[in-house]
Formats: structure tokens, C-alpha cells, sequence
């Protein structure tokens, strides 16, 4: 192994890291790749939102069905995992001042990925130019099946992931063995592992029907049994979303203290609520076998539970941890009057705090509420495959993880890129827009799947039916509505966009040795100084965040039973 | 002292108390996840609805005779949209609902307040069943053959739409993929 001297690295003024060149080149293509996917996929976004408004029906059904799989298939997968490796890489080697461990396997992942997702694009979007279809949905569920190409891209893509996870890992080794830092590893990078944990069960369960499958798809298998496929694939399909949400809670600890100076609350509560999520996450992938046939309830209530909601209890501890150690450090620093002077007193103006603090939030009360209601054994039977699906991972996914990453991007600019936030103005609106388009636009089509509205239809309408069916007026005017929010949201991606973009190819250079922005005081030091030892109120030093945590409660409560009450008016079945 | 990217400046960090925020707060979101899980239990003895844990393995062949036989003993009338049968089997029998690319067939007609064993099978890819109004939802397999008890509580004319993306092109697909259930008194 090559050893480094200390001209591979560099220190970097905004965050004192000491950053390996190479380490810092991957992270640079891996998020640059990433926000190229968001773009192409987030377009075909706008084709689906335009197609569903009842109103417009932008695209043909042949097309709609094409541009609903690359738009699953991207912006679920390709843009998240790219970031995700971008993080990963950051995580192992920059927060730890250390180097990346086999810096070719490392372009491997890159290389792989890229090749395997160029494979799946040319099998989606062959309708365009007159081959054959691979428009069977990003779950491409046999006996649908898709083009070869499909399956192997997806394949490679997945080996190229897996040998990112591993490179992370074998960066902690070194880490280790070149003592780069003391004692137990910092929270994010915990977080990081964490994450790795999963994405190795994820991708492991990904080949091994995704192998299968393309043995199939070229005659090789006869068979591919369907309820065995979702049983597996959900495996991959479900524990990847659980490898975003652990990423982004990691951004949002390492927010807190980058924005604020502050430290975990309580290292071992953070730590616990992770080491829950290795634990337990996976055995959410039976939420989307909960209506199958041939599995038993207890055998669904146990997992869909995730064992007596053990990684439920996780997030809710996230949720309450990271705005309470904001709440701390702001009430050490001086803010330390009323409920809720330290959150109006934050910097509403700073696209990394505001996207990050709207991420929060409307994780845990669109994703995070609807989530834990949804995934009820009996409540699956009325939201089902209905918009509601698409209404709550959007909650989580676009309202969350890409609100995360998108924040974390306004930091690692400077440091990675070296560059200036060029479009700061746009910028500051930026989390703003783009989360009220997410949040409205998942709130409207939970609405309309509560009233039945199916969903990865190209139609709602069943035009030209015998058979005719019509969704309740209120419905159609839910998606219209919801499609709008969908495009607002597509115009704050673009945004996002633009200002990576114009940042990191015309942004003003940050020279050598000097800080975008001044160093953010640790909130404990401030305190010393100023002798500010207790904070808080009632004998908690958080409670503003203990009032909005029992909002949240509220909030499930009350949306539990509303579910259960109108479970409790239909057919009976048993 | 400390951040979230930094190690614990406290190596002994496991020993740390807990502050009473996070204490409360935990208790409190435990208690809420036992509950759940001792409710969604409890519902499947007191709550009139469930899932079924009855399926059997089949194949489309033997699914579709049985659809058949079905039809053929208890059609009643013809539906007027479509001219096609209308079957309606006695209360507390078995009713068979075949789904295939684009449709659920037969129509069925069930009586208010009465008890059916509803067979529901795949003639060829995966599909959803998915009861509009009511918006009832299950996943519908090739080779797999799931028994619900179903109990309608409302009169009316009841559609069934397709919840899985099951393919198709511009004109008919699974966009277009419907069934029908009447429910008399």
C-alpha cells in the first residue's frame, strides 16, 4: 500500500479539516454525478406530474409508463446512491483527516456505477427511438419483464455500490491503524456505519434476485416465482430507502454542530438509536407485503412492527436529539429566554440550516407520522398501492433525504469545490421553494389515494371504459392540485441545479488559507466562557424541543385512530 | 465540548447520565410502540377487518375452471354496460374473481350484510385488487390463490381497479383495467 506524505493533503480553512487530495476528487465526481442524475430525473418527474393531472395528461401512456420507470429508478436510486458514496467517502476520509483506502477500487464504484446506470437508461428509454420496452416500474415485478440490459445494468450498478461500502469500511481500517483521530469514531461516521450495515444487506439481497432474474430474462431460468421476487427484492427495494434515512440523519447531527457548535445531547442515546436501526430497519421491507397472499399475519405483525417498532422508536429519539442539541447550543450561546427564542433566533437565511431544519420537520410529520400509521397490518388494506404511496415516500424521500443532501451541499461546496455559493440570493429561497412544492405535493396525493385514487396509472379517468369508474371530484382536484406542488418542486430542484452549477464552475475561488465564512464558536466554549452552565426550564435543558416532540406525538396519535376509525367502516373481511 | 464529527470528548461517553428531555421523551415513544403493537394485535381478535391468512398455490388452468364452473351455475342476468354475465353465487359460498391483462371478471353481484369466501388468483401477471369506493387493496398473484371472507356492508355498485402496474400500451392497460361488484339488499 502507498504511503502518503503530507502533500497529498490540505488543511481547509472553513472546517479545519484535513483533506486527502484523492479522497476529496472522488467526493468531488460521485456528488457531481448526482446532481446530473437529479436533473435528468428529475425532468422525467415533471413529464409524470404533468401526465397525472387530470387536466393535462401531458404524456401518451406508452410514454408515461417509460418516463414513471427512469423516474423511479433515478431519482430513487441513482442520484441518492451517488450522493450517498459522495458522503461515505467524506465521511471515512475527510471528517477523520485520514485517506481513502484503495483509491482504485474507488474509481471501480464510480466507473461502475456510471456504466450500469447507462445500461438501464439505454433499456428504459429505448420506446424513444423504436426498441423494445423495459418499462416495467423501477420493482420490475416478473412475470413483466424487461430488456437483459435492464437487469445487468442494474446489477453492475449494485457491484459498483458494494465496493463503494467497502472502500468506506477499509478507509475506517486505516483510520484506525494510523491513529487519524482517538477513542470511539465521531457520531456522523457512526452514522455512516450504520448505514454501510444496511447498504451490505441491501445490495446482498439485490443480487441475489436481481442474478436470477437476468438469468431469466435470457432464457436461462424458466421461472421466476412472483411472490418469492417480492419477497427478496423488497429485501433491496425497501432497506435501500432505510440507508438514505440514516445518511440524512448524519447530515443533520453534522449540521447542528457545523451551523451551531453544537454536540449530541447525549452520545450514548444517538449511538443507541443507531445501533436500533442496524438492529432492526430491515424487517421494514414487509411493509409491501402486508396485502400478499400466502404470508402470515404474525409473521407480517412481527416485522412490519419491526419487532415492537424498535426502529420507529430510533427515529423518534433522532427527532427529538438533533433540534434539542441545536436547542442547547443556542440556549449556551446566550438564547436562553422562553420556548422558542433559540429556534426563532436561527438563521432562517442560511440554505444549509433551513433546508436541514425543514428536512426535519417534514420528515417526521409527513414521512414519519404517515409512515408509522401506513405500515398498521390492517390500515395497509385501505392505502394499498394507492397515491398515498407515492404521497408518503416523497414525504421521505424528496422532503427528506434530498432536502437533506441538498442542504449539506451549501456546506461542502466551499470545502470540497472550493468555491463560493455562487446565486446566494437564490440560494436562501431555495430550501423554501422547494420544500413547500414537496410538502404540498405529498400531502394532496396521500388525499387522493385515501380516496382510492390507484397509483402508476398513465389515467385516472378510465376513459373509454364499459365498465366505467370516476374518483370523487374532490380526488381529481387533489392530484391537480397536488401536480402543481409537484412542479413547484421540480422549479426549486432546478434551482438547486443551477446554483451547484454556476458554484462550482464559476463560483468565486476561496484562495488558500481563507474562510468563506467565520468560524462557528462551539457552543460549550461560548458557555465557559460566559459561565453559563444550566439552561433550560422545568429541569430540561431542551424543552422548546420537548413541546414540539409532544406536537409530534399528537399528531400520530390522533392520525392512528382517525385510520382506524375509517378502517372500522367498510366491508367487514377476515 | 465536543461535535457530532469530532470523537466523544468524554471516552467514558457510555457512562454519561442522560438529560431528562430525552429521558421523558423516550419513555414516552415506548410506551406509544408497545401500544401499537398490542393494538394492531388485538385488532385481528375484536376489529371486524382483517387480512386472511388462507392461500393456496394454483395455476391459472385450474383457477379459470373454477371461475367457470362458478359462472356457469349462477349467472342471473346480463350487465346492461356490457352484455356480459352478471354471476351471483349464494350467500356463504366461494366466489371466484379472476384478474387478468386488462380486467376482473366476472362481474359479481353479492348481497348486503352477508358472508362470501372471495378466491381471487392472476391469469397471468401481477395485479391489484383494489375496491373503489371502499378502497380495499390486495396484491392479486399468478399461482397464488388468496381467500378473503368479505362481508359487504353497503348497497351499490361497486368498481375494482387495478393496483399493480400490470403493462400495456396507449389504448388498454393497466390504466384501463376494471371489474364490477353489485351489491343488492
Amino acid at each position: 500500500m502507498a504511503t502518503t506524505t503530507m502533500s497529498d493533503f490540505r488543511i481547509d480553512p472553513v472546517s479545519g479539516l484535513k483533506i486527502h487530495k484523492t479522497a476529496n476528487t472522488l467526493v468531488k465526481w460521485n456528488a457531481f454525478a448526482a446532481v446530473v442524475f437529479l436533473l435528468v430525473g428529475g425532468l422525467f418527474g415533471v413529464g409524470v406530474a404533468l401526465t397525472r393531472m387530470p387536466s393535462v395528461q401531458l404524456l401518451s401512456p406508452e410514454l408515461f409508463y417509460m418516463a414513471l420507470t427512469a423516474h423511479g429508478l433515478v431519482n430513487l436510486a441513482v442520484w441518492i446512491i451517488f450522493f450517498e458514496m459522495a458522503v461515505l467517502y467524506f465521511l471515512g476520509a475527510h471528517v477523520l483527516g485520514n485517506r481513502i483506502a484503495g483509491p482504485k477500487w474507488a474509481w471501480a464504484q464510480f466507473w461502475l456505477m456510471l456504466v450500469g446506470a447507462a445500461m438501464v437508461a439505454v433499456a428504459v428509454l429505448a420506446p424513444l427511438w423504436g426498441g423494445a420496452p423495459s418499462s416495467v416500474m423501477m420493482t420490475s415485478y416478473p412475470p413483466l419483464q424487461a430488456q437483459p440490459h435492464f437487469y445487468l445494468g442494474l446489477i453492475l450498478f449494485a457491484v459498483g455500490a458494494l465496493i463503494g461500502c467497502f472502500v468506506f469500511l477499509g478507509t475506517l481500517v486505516v483510520a484506525k491503524r494510523e491513529k487519524t483521530y482517538n477513542g470511539s469514531l465521531p457520531l456522523v461516521v457512526f452514522g455512516g456505519v450504520t448505514a454501510t450495515v444496511i447498504a451490505v444487506y441491501t445490495i446482498v439481497s439485490g443480487a441475489l434476485i436481481l442474478i436470477p432474474t437476468f438469468l431469466w430474462s435470457v432464457g436461462l431460468i424458466a421461472h421466476i416465482d412472483p411472490m418469492m421476487y417480492r419477497v427478496v427484492w423488497w429485501g433491496f427495494g425497501h432497506s435501500s430507502q432505510q440507508i438514505n434515512v440514516v445518511t440524512h440523519i448524519s447530515i443533520w447531527y453534522l449540521i447542528a454542530s457545523l451551523v451551531f457548535g453544537a454536540k449530541p445531547m447525549s452520545e450514548k442515546v444517538s449511538r443507541g438509536a443507531f445501533l436500533l436501526y442496524i438492529l432492526f430497519l430491515q424487517l421494514g421491507s414487509v411493509h409491501h407485503l402486508l396485502s400478499d397472499p400466502g404470508l402470515s399475519s404474525t409473521w407480517k405483525i412481527f416485522n412490519t412492527s419491526y419487532m415492537l417498532y424498535l426502529a420507529v422508536l430510533a427515529s423518534m429519539i433522532h427527532g427529538l436529539t438533533v433540534p434539542g442539541a441545536i436547542e442547547v447550543a443556542q440556549r449556551r450561546k446566550g438564547l436562553d429566554t422562553g420556548l422558542f427564542t433559540w429556534l426563532r433566533k436561527a438563521p432562517w437565511g442560511n440554505p444549509i440550516f433551513s433546508g436541514m431544519f425543514l428536512s426535519l420537520v417534514g420528515f417526521g410529520f409527513i414521512g414519519g407520522v404517515t409512515g408509522v400509521v401506513m405500515s398498521v397490518e390492517q390500515i395497509n388494506m385501505v392505502i394499498h398501492n394507492t397515491m398515498y404511496l407515492p404521497g408518503h415516500f416523497h414525504g421521505t424521500l424528496v422532503v427528506g433525504t434530498t432536502m437533506a443532501f441538498m442542504a449539506v451541499t451549501y456546506w461542502l461546496i466551499p470545502v470540497v469545490f472550493q468555491r463560493k455559493i455562487a446565486l446566494a440570493g437564490m440560494a436562501k429561497w431555495q430550501p423554501y421553494i422547494f420544500s413547500l412544492g414537496a410538502w404540498v405535493f405529498s400531502i394532496a396525493l396521500m388525499g387522493a389515494g385515501t380516496l382510492g385514487v390507484q397509483r402508476r396509472h398513465a389515467d385516472i379517468t378510465f376513459a373509454g371504459q364499459p365498465l366505467a369508474y370516476e374518483y370523487p371530484e374532490i380526488a381529481k382536484g387533489l392530484m391537480d392540485l397536488g401536480e402543481i406542488f409537484g412542479v413547484v418542486m421540480a422549479v426549486g430542484a432546478i434551482m438547486y441545479i443551477l446554483i451547484v452549477l454556476a458554484s462550482i464552475f464559476a463560483g468565486e475561488k476561496i484562495p488558500e488559507g481563507s474562510a468563506p465564512w467565520p468560524k462557528v464558536e462551539d457552543a460549550d466554549v461560548v458557555a465557559e466562557r460566559t459561565g453559563k452552565h444550566h439552561v433550560g426550564m422545568w429541569g430540561m435543558e431542551a424543552p422548546g424541543t420537548f413541546i414540539l416532540a409532544m406536537i409530534l406525538f399528537a399528531t400520530i396519535v390522533l392520525y392512528y385512530f382517525i385510520n382506524f376509525k375509517y378502517l372500522s367502516t367498510i366491508w367487514g373481511l377476515s | 465540548m465536543g461535535t457530532s464529527y469530532t470523537p466523544p470528548t468524554n471516552p467514558d461517553w457510555w457512562r454519561e447520565p442522560i438529560e431528562r428531555t430525552e429521558i421523558w421523551w423516550i419513555v414516552l415513544a415506548f410506551a406509544w410502540c408497545l401500544f401499537m403493537f398490542g393494538w394492531m394485535v388485538g385488532w385481528h381478535f375484536v376489529g371486524p377487518q382483517n387480512m386472511s391468512n388462507e392461500a393456496y398455490k394454483t395455476t391459472p388452468e385450474a383457477f379459470s375452471k373454477k371461475v367457470a364452473d362458478m359462472q356457469a351455475k349462477y349467472t342471473v342476468r346480463k350487465d346492461e354496460a356490457t352484455g356480459e354475465d352478471v354471476v351471483s353465487p349464494p350467500p356463504g359460498s366461494d366466489v371466484y374473481l379472476a384478474a387478468m391483462q386488462w380486467q376482473f371478471r366476472p362481474i359479481l353481484e353479492l348481497q348486503k350484510g352477508q358472508k362470501y369466501r372471495l378466491h381471487m388468483s392472476s391469469l397471468d401477471v401481477g395485479h391489484g385488487f383494489s375496491l373503489q369506493p371502499e378502497n380495499i387493496n390486495f396484491q392479486v398473484y399468478p399461482g397464488y390463490e388468496q381467500v378473503t371472507s368479505i362481508t359487504p356492508n353497503k348497497t351499490g355498485v361497486f368498481s375494482i381497479a387495478c393496483g399493480e402496474y400490470c403493462g400495456g400500451v396507449d389504448a388498454m392497460g393497466h390504466h384501463t383495467m376494471l371489474g364490477r361488484i353489485y351489491v343488492k339488499e
